[in-house]
């Protein structure tokens, strides 16, 4: 087992570990460094625009405001949730650490319903990538509105999954399965939704491939590891809704 | 092992609750400060920003639990990412640029 590279009480075998800590988790954090390059990047393109241009759309009125504040609040109840998740898993409490993960789950799952609700109402009301009703001489809104938010958005369901398959293992893939088939068919070809749910099948493609070809028991390392990943995300979306909705609030 | 971040057994869950607390009460104040409008553009998005990082830090301190890393460990994830971002940073001045001269 490649752990047993980096396992603390193995000194005088093996050179202790330089950052002090397993490869695993050293190894999260440097995708999450390049991962923060890749949404920094964005985020610095979008405000620099933003500022940058005087007209910018402010379309996001009270409802919006709130459905993103509430959007915000699941993101950190399931940064709570994920903690306490980890706490379980280091006291070995295997249920507990179900009961979390599931929790932190749910929460995402809420944040992305809402989200597509979100965007469902934004595009019924003219925005597209390349042009919206509010400012005909803006017509990057769009496209920069929903890279960034998608991005994001991808992020988080992405995760949902993969904490699904560090908490449910084997039984996470017909519940994917499930999940794609049910968003595919009960949406019509015009929205968007109906083509990204594709991400579901794949996911479940290759998390069959990860737990059919390297079948193992979670332990607490995966799941602070995945936690990891999860409060990444939550952290993002730190950054997106001030500079996406809190810069674009709707004067009265 | 004193080269190794040890795990705390038995932690309490109170600080976890206080952070939580924390990033819901700076979150509010982000929302009121931008649902009243109470600042221009440029001076909302700096307020918005410095409010950001804090509760980065609470984040990535308790939450992904760096606070209780190494010192190694610590510095070399947070100096890289500065760095780069700093390196992007420095092009905000253009957007003034473009405010001062004008658009069609």
């Amino acid at each position: 087992m490649a752990d047993v590279a980096v396992q603390h009480g193995v000194e005088g075998l093996y050179e202790p570990s330089l950052f002090g800590t397993y490869s695993k988790k050293i190894g999260m954090w440097l995708f999450l460094l390049s991962d923060s390059l890749t949404f920094g990047a964005l985020l610095f393109a979008y405000s620099y625009g933003r500022i940058s241009t005087p007209n910018w759309p402010t379309p996001f009125g009270k409802e919006s405001i709130t459905n993103a504040t509430i959007m915000t609040a699941c993101l950190l109840s399931s940064s709570l949730t994920m903690v306490l998740g980890v706490l379980a898993a280091r006291r070995s409490d295997r249920a507990g650490v179900v009961r979390w993960l599931l929790a932190t789950m749910f929460f995402g799952a809420v944040f992305v319903v809402l989200h597509a609700r979100e965007w469902m109402g934004l595009i019924h009301e003219g925005l597209k990538p390349f042009s919206n009703p509010w400012a005909a001489t803006v017509p990057q809104f769009g496209g920069t509105f929903f890279t960034l938010t998608g991005m994001h958005m991808l992020h988080v369901t992405l995760g949902v999954i993969y904490l699904g398959v560090v908490a449910l293992r084997k039984k996470m893939l017909p519940i994917l399965v499930v999940l794609w088939a049910l968003g595919f068919f009960l949406t019509s070809s015009d929205n968007v939704f109906h083509y990204g749910i594709h991400v579901l099948l794949l996911s479940a493609v290759v998390a069959a491939f990860v737990l059919f070809l390297k079948p193992k028991d979670y332990d607490a390392n995966d799941v602070e590891v995945a936690g990891l990943y999860w409060h990444f995300v939550d952290l993002v979306w730190m950054f997106i809704f001030p500079l996406v909705y809190l810069m674009s609030t709707r004067v009265k | 092992m004193h080269n190794v971040a040890v795990a705390h057994h038995d932690e309490s869950r109170t600080p976890y609750y206080a952070v939580w607390v924390g990033l819901l009460i700076l979150t509010a104040v982000e929302v009121v400060l931008a649902y009243r409008q109470i600042f221009a553009p440029l001076r909302m998005l700096e307020v918005l920003m410095v409010l950001s990082v804090v509760k980065s830090a609470l984040i990535i301190g308790w939450f992904m639990h760096l606070k209780f890393e190494i010192s190694r460990m610590k510095w070399m994830l947070m100096v890289a990412l500065v760095a780069c971002l700093t390196l992007m940073f420095i092009f905000f001045a253009d957007a003034f640029r473009i405010l001062s001269l004008g658009s069609r």
